[in-house]
This record gives C-alpha cells, sequence and structure tokens, in this order.
C-alpha cells in the first residue's frame, strides 16, 4: 500500500468518487485480482532470472557512466557490448566492470568505457575475493547513484509543498511535440501558463526502436523530440521556472517504452521527471519487441520509478485504436489489473498508477456516451487509489474538427464525472495536424468549461440500480475474469503469442531487442536490483 | 443547384458566396490586430470581411474567426486531379478480398536497404502503431508481415523474401547523399531480377520522401510511394496488383 511520505494531498491526485457506485461484487474483484497475480506470477519469474542489455546499462548510468563516443553512441552501449564480447552477458556487468576498473587503476568508469571501446582492457568474470572486492565496489558506486535519485524525490516533494498541486481534479495533461526542444520550451511554459498541470514531450517516431538513449540537446526529430538526459533536464528546469511563476508545481512527463525502459526510467529518476508512460505489454504489441525482453525491462524500470516517485502511464488506450471500445472493452480491464500487479510486484504505489483507458466508442452506436461513462466508472471503481489516465477519442475523429470539438467535450465531461486523476486534453484536430496554437487554446478552453460547469457532477451522477451503466459495467468485469480464467489455463505469454490482446501475435522467441536478453548465471549480480529491492538495506 | 459549371461557395443562398475561416497572428489583442485580420481576409478575397472573434492566446498571439464573401469563382470543368489509379479499401475490405480470392495470408517482407538506418517510413508503414491514426500492415489480418529492419543488405532480402514466399517487398530509403536511394533500389529490383523467374518475383515497392514517383519503371520497381504515403494506400495497392486487377487481366 501507499508510502506516500507525507505528501500533503498525495501525490497523484486525491481520489473523490464515492465509491460503490456500480454495485460491483468484492467477490468478483477478488477474484479478478487473484487470477492477474496467477496469470502475470510466471511472467515476474522469468523477469527475475534474466537480465537484457538496457538492464546492464542502466546500471552503468546509476554507477556514473556518461556521454557518448563521436559517433553519439554512448559509452554506456560500448562498455556493455565490450563487456558481453569478453564474458557474457549473464552476470552481470557490474562485477566485469569493477574488476577490470581495479585492475586498471582507474576511478572514472567513462575513462573505463572509452578504454574499452578502444580495446585497450579485458574484462573477465573473477571469483573469490576478487569478485566480493568488485561486488562491494559496484554496489557503493551504484548506491550512489540512487541517492541522486533519492535527492530528486526530495527535492519534488519540497517544490510540491512550497507552489502546490493543481487545484481541480482531473489534472490537466498537454502534449507538446515540435522536434527541437528549444521549441518546445517555449510552448510547454506557454501551455502551462493557459493551465496545463503536466506537461508531456511526446518522443521522435521510431526512438522505441532505438536500442541505445540519444545525447545531448536534439534540433530534429520526426513527429515528436528525441527523450535524451539533456533533454529531461532543460524542459524540467524551463518548468520549474514555470511552477513559481504560476505557484502550481507543473509535471513533466516522458515515455519509458521501448528497448531502453531501464535507461529511460533512470534517466526520468535522475532528472526528476514526475510520470512516465510505462506500460507492461505495449512493446510487445504494438512495436514487436520480444516478450521477455520487455517484461525484464518492465520490472527493472518500474523499480526505478517506485524508488523515483513517478507516477506512471499505462497504455491501455492503445487496444481500443486496434480493437474495437466496445467488444474488447473488457480486454482494457484485464490489461489494467495485469499492470496494477507488476506494478505492485516491482513496488510502486497505488498513487503510482495512472492505469490508462481512453474514450474511443464510436459515436454511433447508440447509447455510446452511456457506455463510456461505465467503462469509466468501472475503471474508477476496480482502482480507486489509483489516479487513472483519462485517453480523448482518436479513432472516431474524422477530421471534422466541430465534431471532434463536441467529441472531446463529451470525452471530459465523463472524465469529471467519473473522477479521472488525470486528463489528456484532447485536439479536435486529432488525425489533422500536430496541433496549432489555437487548437490547444480551444481544447484548454473546452477543458475548463467542462470542469468549471461541471466539476461536482460526480456528487449526483449516480446510476441508477441494475440500470444500464451497472449492467453494462458488470458485464465487462465478468468479460475480464472470463478471460483472465483462460489466461490463466495457459499462461500470459501463451496468451500473447496466441493474438489475445489487441490481435496481435508474438510469440516469445521472435521480436526485436531479442538477442540482448540472457538468463542470468548462477553468479550473476546486479546491485541496482539489490538496493532497489531492500531499500533499506 | 444550377447546371452552370460555375460554382461559388453556398452559405444560406445560391451565389452568395460566403465562406467562414480562422487564423492565429502573432500580434497582441487591440484594434490594430483586428485591422490586420481583416486585412489578411481581404487579401484572400474575403469582401466584405465580417470579424466575428478575435481573442488573444498568451502574449503574443490572437486567434481570429471571420465569415464573409469570397469574391472568387470556381470553374468545374477546369479542375484538375491526379486519379489513384486503385480504388482505396478500408483494413476490413483488403482483409475481405485477401480472404476470399487469395485464400491464403497475402506475405509481405520490408525492410531498409544499404546503410539507411531509418526505419521510421517501413515502420510506420509496417508497425500496428501505424502513422496518421491508420495502423500498420501488421494489424491486417490476411497479411503475413515480416519487418527486417534497417540497414538490411540486398542479398538477404532476396532470401527473406524468398524464404517468406513474399507476395510483395516493400523498402524504405530516407537517405539521399549521392543518390543512394536510387542506386539502392536499382541494385535491389536487379537482384531479384536475377533471383527469380518473372513469374514468381514478388512485387517490389519502394517508399520515401525523395523519390518521384514517375521514376517505378526506370528503377525497376512496380511502383513507389512517396511522401505521406499511409499503410491504407500500400494495402489497398497490393490488393489491386496483386488480386483484384490481376485476375482481371488474366
Amino acid at each position: 500500500m501507499s508510502e506516500g511520505s507525507g505528501r500533503a494531498g498525495g501525490a497523484g491526485p486525491a481520489v473523490g468518487g464515492v465509491p460503490g457506485k456500480l454495485d460491483l461484487d468484492p467477490a468478483l474483484v477478488a477474484r479478478a485480482r487473484e487470477l492477474a497475480r496467477r496469470a502475470g506470477r510466471p511472467v515476474v519469474e522469468l523477469a527475475c532470472s534474466h537480465t537484457t542489455v538496457s538492464v546492464e546499462r542502466a546500471v552503468l548510468r546509476l554507477a556514473g557512466v556518461t556521454g557518448a563516443d563521436p559517433d553519439g553512441i554512448p559509452w554506456v552501449n560500448r562498455l556493455v557490448d565490450a563487456v558481453v564480447a569478453d564474458v557474457g552477458l549473464g552476470h552481470g556487468v557490474a562485477v566485469p566492470v569493477f574488476e577490470a576498473l581495479a585492475r586498471e587503476q582507474l576511478t572514472d568508469v567513462t575513462l573505463l568505457a572509452q578504454k574499452a571501446a578502444a580495446g585497450s582492457v579485458r574484462f573477465e568474470q573473477p571469483t573469490g575475493k576478487a569478485a566480493t572486492v568488485a561486488r562491494r565496489a559496484a554496489r557503493r558506486a551504484v548506491a550512489a547513484g540512487v541517492r541522486r535519485i533519492d535527492r530528486r524525490r526530495v527535492e519534488r516533494d519540497r517544490l510540491v509543498r512550497r507552489y502546490g498541486d493543481p487545484k481541480q481534479r482531473p489534472w490537466i495533461y498537454l502534449i507538446v511535440a515540435t522536434g527541437d526542444i528549444y521549441e518546445d520550451i517555449p510552448q510547454a511554459q506557454a501551455a502551462a501558463r493557459a493551465g496545463a498541470d503536466v506537461i508531456a514531450v511526446i518522443r521522435s517516431t521510431g526512438q522505441s526502436l532505438l536500442d541505445y538513449v540519444p545525447e545531448g540537446a536534439t534540433r530534429e526529430g520526426f513527429a515528436g523530440t528525441y527523450a535524451t538526459q539533456e533533454n529531461f533536464r532543460l524542459m524540467r528546469a524551463a518548468l520549474d521556472e514555470s511552477s513559481r511563476e504560476l505557484g502550481r508545481y507543473v509535471r513533466l512527463t516522458n515515455y519509458a517504452s521501448g528497448l531502453c525502459m531501464p535507461e529511460m526510467a533512470t534517466l526520468a529518476g535522475l532528472e526528476r521527471l514526475d510520470m512516465m508512460l510505462n506500460d507492461s505489454m505495449y512493446g510487445i504489441l504494438f512495436r514487436d519487441i520480444n516478450p521477455i525482453r520487455t517484461f525484464v525491462d518492465q520490472r527493472f524500470s518500474r523499480q526505478v520509478h517506485a524508488r523515483a516517485g513517478i507516477v506512471i502511464n499505462t497504455g491501455e488506450d492503445n487496444y481500443l485504436t486496434t480493437a474495437d471500445a466496445v467488444d474488447e472493452a473488457h480486454t482494457v480491464t484485464v490489461s489494467q489489473l495485469l499492470n496494477e500487479y507488476f506494478a505492485h510486484e516491482a513496488g510502486l504505489a497505488d498513487w503510482q498508477l495512472g492505469l490508462g483507458h481512453a474514450f474511443e466508442i464510436n459515436p454511433d452506436v447508440p447509447e455510446s456516451f452511456r457506455l463510456e461513462l461505465a467503462h469509466a466508472l468501472l475503471a474508477r471503481e476496480l482502482f480507486p487509489e489509483a489516479p487513472l489516465k483519462w485517453m480523448p477519442p482518436t479513432k472516431h475523429m474524422t477530421g471534422d474538427v466541430f465534431r471532434g470539438n463536441l467529441l472531446d467535450g463529451f470525452f471530459n465531461l465523463v472524465g469529471t464525472m467519473t473522477g479521472q486523476g488525470i486528463l489528456l486534453v484532447g485536439m479536435m484536430t486529432e488525425a489533422v495536424v500536430t496541433p496549432w496554437l489555437s487548437d490547444r487554446d480551444i481544447a484548454l478552453q473546452n477543458v475548463r468549461y467542462v470542469l468549471g460547469a461541471a466539476g461536482g457532477l460526480h456528487e449526483d451522477f449516480v446510476p441508477a440500480p441494475g440500470g444500464f451503466i451497472q449492467q453494462r459495467a458488470h458485464r465487462v468485469l465478468g468479460e475480464a475474469v472470463e478471460l483472465l480464467e483462460r489466461i490463466g489455463d495457459q499462461s500470459l505469454l501463451t496468451a500473447i503469442a496466441e493474438g489475445t490482446f489487441g490481435i496481435m501475435k508474438r510469440p516469445a522467441d521472435r521480436g526485436k531487442g531479442l538477442d540482448g536478453v540472457a538468463r542470468h548465471e548462477s553468479d550473476y549480480y546486479n546491485p541496482a536490483t539489490e538496493i532497489l529491492e531492500r531499500p533499506s538495506a | 443547384m444550377s447546371t452552370s459549371k460555375i460554382v461559388r461557395p453556398y452559405g444560406d443562398t445560391t451565389g452568395d458566396g460566403m465562406v467562414q475561416v480562422s487564423f492565429t497572428l502573432p500580434v497582441p489583442h487591440d484594434k490594430r490586430a483586428e485591422g490586420a485580420a481583416i486585412q489578411l481576409a481581404n487579401r484572400m478575397g474575403i469582401d466584405p470581411a465580417l470579424l466575428v472573434h478575435a481573442k488573444q492566446m498568451g502574449d503574443g498571439f490572437t486567434f481570429f474567426m471571420v465569415y464573409g464573401r469570397v469574391n472568387h469563382l470556381v470553374d468545374l470543368s477546369a479542375v484538375q486531379v491526379v486519379e489513384r489509379d486503385f480504388p482505396l479499401l478500408s483494413a476490413k475490405e483488403v482483409n475481405a478480398v485477401v480472404k476470399r480470392r487469395l485464400r491464403r495470408k497475402l506475405s509481405v517482407v520490408g525492410a531498409c536497404i544499404g546503410t539507411d538506418a531509418h526505419t521510421v517510413g517501413i515502420d510506420a508503414i509496417l508497425n500496428v502503431k501505424g502513422i496518421a491514426g491508420e495502423k500498420g500492415l501488421e494489424y491486417y489480418r490476411e497479411l503475413s508481415v515480416a519487418n527486417l529492419g534497417a540497414q538490411v543488405s540486398v542479398p538477404e532480402l532476396v532470401e527473406a523474401a524468398r524464404v517468406a514466399r513474399a507476395d510483395a517487398v516493400l523498402v524504405s530509403q530516407v537517405v539521399t547523399q549521392r543518390d543512394a536511394h536510387l542506386h539502392n533500389t536499382r541494385e535491389m529490383s536487379a537482384a531479384f531480377r536475377e533471383a527469380m523467374p518473372a513469374g514468381r518475383r514478388p512485387l517490389l515497392i519502394v517508399g520515401g520522401p525523395r523519390f518521384d514517383e514517375k521514376q517505378a519503371a526506370e528503377l525497376g520497381v512496380d511502383r513507389i510511394f512517396g511522401r505521406g504515403t499511409t499503410p491504407g494506400e500500400v494495402a489497398s495497392y497490393l490488393v489491386h496488383a496483386l488480386i483484384t486487377n490481376k485476375k482481371a487481366k488474366a
């Protein structure tokens, strides 16, 4: 349960929805959670017995390796590649690296990476005393990195106390994406001034498939801006300025998805990002990343998020962009339950779970608004302590901006009536252009109007007992339990391989990034995991 | 409606020429800004222009809505459009045609060849994630897609196409230094011609922002797709070229 460490008002938006509006059967809810645990457990075991190149690179980042070679390939990549070439991945890189550091009589791990890249260092997996010494040195270096993350968390807590959380719920979440960090900054500050509580800098198309994190401030991206440590730092500093100006702590979001989840999580912690997109299955289903790679990377990245006090946003909205939002509503519930299980297992508290869902029912379906209310309320009541992330319509935005604006208004109304925690502002120009200044202004006006006019409507909104909304919610929960039962009989990896989610078939021995996965050797050592799993040790 | 070939926009009366436009000017909101908006509208051919809404956004921008009469005429007989030579199908329709007519999965192999590491294009077309709200070809139930990723050599691509019994090969080329995209494409099409007899060769398609769509024959490929192509267009073309049009000819 929550270790919110005395945060005034909670780090996630406080949950005010009155529980029990749907009269859900507590036994069925408990059964759903138990089934999610059963489905997820083998995956966790898999994650605990494997490592990946990205996990090891994240360890090295915590240990202090920084920068990139003249071609822009980070030194952590060069170092991990060198270690893998000599001793393989299965021991973890911490011990071979710190053994070599001592042998070479170096103190700077980045310097060691440079030497290794030049081929002047050999790595070995030591035993006995040398191994113990290397472990201790690695742990000391990584602990210093974790302490830097801890300090950033304390700093956030202090700034939130000083400037305060947003006054209203849901928090208003807005995307900027110009490709150029120096254009993003004034846009983000303008958005904050116009009412945004959370700024997300969307990434360049294709970054999720890069097996390294680019370096430095970047000025060109495709439909988004590269996530780099320097870009994180620049944007956080700019939003600190805005927080001071506005008297409200403005949060920053980026993406821990793709092939570098662990490193993204680490950099986010080091640069005091506040939220990160982090889904358990998105990379597998939508980017064809190897399932084992994803689950191993996901667990480590979530452990780092837990430590950093970062709120994760999961990606269930994506299922509804491929599958029908009515027929497949229960797959969202199933994924939320799985995301919750994996998140808790990795040490995240309920207030850190921005579980996703979306307003994606075809507006031509009769009673579509009531169906949306039922689904949104179901998520709210299943996860009463989680700051749910409510995603706007995209699939049925046609380019008719007038109709789109109305649809976004109804989306906003569901958001406030069902007590959602984070509301991603819908753009009437979705699927037309990347939002213009005026599109964003109109969209925010829409949100402000709805929250201003109906912000307290959730108090009066009590679905009729046994009525349409209750029945619909019960049915979706029932279907979710049935699906979880089917998964339970085979295992989650089989279910994913067979195309249960979002219709994509993703076998465990296929997909991108598989060559960067290794089973732990008996002497595998990862000081970061050791520290993160025993915070007090 | 009259049968005239000349039309004007319609507000509430035939021939009234009324339009609405909205735009932002990078100036704060004042009388002068409103005058500037009217001036722009006038230059766009809207006269008289009725400024119905003006609102400042942030420090130095104002959003305007203008209604007014446009003095331009449209001559329908002079309208020129480049017609797509194949019908645009929905994912459902593509799947239905493949299932009914081909009666097996349509096999597609995609890659970035040469030193080009920009998978943006091929991923946008193939990955489920897709682009511009459209899902990529992986999403189509009746297509079997292998995305080989970046920096694939031509021999590797030919071999992969053979193994997958590819009906179509999609190649993406973004880098154009020293015309690399043209050289690579010619090399690729030559290799397929050499490796497979005409009847067994997959449909060869290249895409990228710098290709001229009319160059297909010269480069030895069946089709070129330029900037802004969506997965739906590619899927529709595949169905057209491999199934519907093929059968018509046979």
